[in-house]
């Protein structure tokens, strides 16, 4: 009897597990995609018919059309009828009319910077401190830690005081890309020290030690044994560290505002809010964020996933 | 006990015969690869940590602050401690944490709920995955227009469908408060409030659904055998089993989750800048600094923020600590 019991509940909990699980998945496939499905059916549709049909699912054949059409004015671009397919391409509007060419190219140039700096030099930082024997080795783990635990918010405040002063007593400007690529690489340097830690300490240091005992240099071992092992675990750090230096806000906002040509493109996106901006170019802008990071990410999810356990990335 | 601990380790290293100026040019190079990283560690964040805390005890407003003296201690006072901690800041205390304590437990729920079903083989698993990621991977900026677009009172496809179920158009982000009946009694809910809270849940459960993932994939599949082979129910294993294998990434989680929530300025500026009763701290700090242009003042929440987190941070370092014995 109390067997049969004990049965008849499993079979009713595996059943309603099954068709719980199912249910999950839809819940969220629902909750993950259609977000960023909406984000691109906005964006292809001028807002008269966004303020008509709020609820359309799929936008009309000629709207689509509408934004494409500037791609036919590549060759000449002077004419009337290119000016106004322009106008009305909600992606060209916002790629040309509003700079966002500019934002991008801002955007690609400081992400671009902070992830090769940073790697130039956490991988050597993260060398010394997994491999090599100095004092104060264990306060410097800890230390990065808690470095990376601190809120940006409190940190910006004595940072733009900092920047002031710099500009006041030696006149270099570091409320410009310098500086905030200054700032991003600073703030993302624990957590690449972090994740690259991780990783050596996973690499046997046996082959190392063999090229040592051939007569390779520290650093030829470093170049041609420890980097090419540790390749996954760079890989995901460039890939979280772009990631971050791209999609980061609040510094962009506080040292960047007054200077329209500088903007990265979440700043730009955000300058793009007003009345007078039909909503529908801030979704063509949100694709235009969007599109290379979800690329970016898709190509090389393995690595994102491994690295994210590894390091806790900030968000 | 340190200087026993050192002339022991001296003594060793020199029986074995290790070469100290071996030893010492290991130590140099470290520093030479170190030093980089560590100059601007300290130079961007550490250096500024300390500052904001003297600047915490000086009168600087943002329009002089290019000329103000600086190095002038004869004005500090605790002023702007007794400015900052006004009505304005207990009741950001009280929304900041209601805010950080929510988010925090339901992207923690979400994620859980997600490995849970992850961790189960079904075709296109590894799609299921990717698309997880996305609220995570995604500029915050887009997300926090999409849910802003999503929500609009007027042209918003959440109040398309609510207008189906008989109802008026509601400004999500825009309403302080709503009136629900539950079983027959009216209650106010923070409409503006739940959505932010909602909107940080969507945002970082993947973040929490990928640690538990990586976690649950680790558990012994022999402990779940031994308590089928006991007729443990699947909800036994999961209560008796999963959940006790899991306490410590949850509580390691939560702290990083809730501090990260606690500071979180971005989300709540970009969704509705703080209005309609989601004035978070954070906020406060930004707008002592824009709105109210007083950089003292801002630096002093900022100080007392920092402290806070360094408790919270010692507290689970206590935790962690009771778990591993």
């Amino acid at each position: 009897m109390q067997g049969r019991e004990t049965l008849t509940r499993d079979v009713l909990e595996t059943t309603a597990a099954k068709v719980l699980r199912v249910l999950s998945i839809v819940f969220f496939a629902v909750i993950t995609v259609f977000p960023f499905y909406w984000m691109v059916n906005l964006s292809f549709r001028p807002y008269g018919d966004v303020l008509l049909h709020p609820a359309r699912m799929i936008p009309r054949w000629q709207d689509v059309q509408q934004v494409f059409a500037p791609l036919t004015c590549l060759s000449d671009s002077a004419s009337e009828q290119c000016r106004l397919a322009i106008a009305n391409s909600s992606f060209a509007a916002v790629l040309i009319r509003f700079n966002f060419l500019t934002f991008i190219r801002n955007s690609l140039i400081i992400a671009g910077m902070t992830v090769v700096i940073s790697l130039l030099i956490s991988v050597p930082a993260a060398y010394a401190s997994t491999r090599l024997r100095f004092r104060g080795r264990g306060l410097l783990s800890w230390g990065i830690l808690l470095v990376y635990m601190f809120p940006s918010i409190v940190i910006s405040i004595p940072l733009f005081v900092f920047f002031v002063r710099i500009q006041n007593a030696l006149g270099i400007q570091l409320r410009s890309p310098t500086g905030i690529t200054i700032i991003y690489l600073a703030s993302t340097l624990p957590l690449a020290m972090h994740m690259l830690r991780g990783y050596f300490t996973t690499i046997p240091s046996d082959l190392e030690d063999a090229a040592m005992i051939d007569g390779a240099t520290r650093w030829g071992v470093i170049w041609r044994v420890t980097i090419p092992l540790a390749a996954p675990a760079i890989a995901s750090v460039a890939l979280y560290v772009f990631m971050i230096a791209w999609n980061e806000f609040l510094y962009a906002l506080l040292f960047l505002v007054d200077a329209p040509s500088a903007w990265t493109l979440p700043l730009g996106l955000q300058q793009l809010d007003s009345q007078e901006v039909p909503r529908t170019f801030l979704m063509a802008g949100s694709v235009i964020i969007s599109v290379p990071i979800v690329m970016l990410f898709f190509f090389f999810e393995k690595y994102f996933v491994s690295g994210i356990t590894a390091g806790s990335v900030k968000g | 006990m340190q200087g026993i601990r050192n002339i022991i380790a001296r003594t060793f290293n020199g029986r074995v015969g290790f070469n100290p100026s071996l030893r010492s040019r290991e130590a140099r190079l470290a520093y030479f690869m170190i030093a980089p990283a560590m100059v601007l560690i300290l130079v961007i964040i550490l250096f500024p940590m300390v500052w904001n805390i003297v600047l915490s005890f000086q009168p600087i407003r943002l329009k002089d602050l290019a000329t103000i003296n600086l190095l002038d201690f004869n004005q500090l006072s605790l002023d702007n401690y007794t400015d900052a901690l006004d009505r304005h800041f207990w009741a950001g205390l009280k929304t900041t944490l209601s805010y950080a304590v929510g988010s925090t437990i339901l992207a923690i729920a979400v994620g859980l709920w997600a490995a849970l079903t992850a961790n189960e083989e079904f075709r296109g698993r590894q799609f299921f995955r990717a698309f997880l990621l996305f609220p995570y991977v995604a500029p915050l900026v887009s997300c926090a227009f999409i849910w802003r677009l999503m929500l609009d009172k007027h042209i918003g496809i959440v109040n398309v469908f609510w207008g189906l179920l008989g109802n008026e158009p509601v400004g999500w982000l825009t309403a302080r408060q709503m009136p629900v009946s539950i079983l027959g009694f009216e209650i106010m809910i923070p409409v503006a409030l739940i959505v932010l809270i909602l909107f940080e849940a969507w945002r970082y459960f993947p973040f929490a659904f990928l640690f538990l993932l990586s976690r649950l994939q680790a558990i012994p599949e022999d402990l779940y055998d031994a308590a089928k082979v006991d007729g443990a129910s699947p909800s036994q294993r999961l209560w008796y089993i999963t959940l006790p294998q899991l306490k410590v990434v949850i509580g390691t989680l939560f702290l990083i989750r809730f501090i990260w929530s606690f500071f979180k300025f971005g989300d709540v500026f970009l969704l509705n800048g703080g209005s309609a009763g989601t004035e978070v701290l954070s906020i406060q700090i930004y707008n002592w600094l824009y709105a109210r242009r007083n950089v003292g003042v801002a630096s002093a929440i900022g100080v007392l923020l920092a402290a806070f987190l360094i408790f919270l941070a010692s507290l689970y370092q206590r935790w962690l600590e009771r778990q591993e014995n």
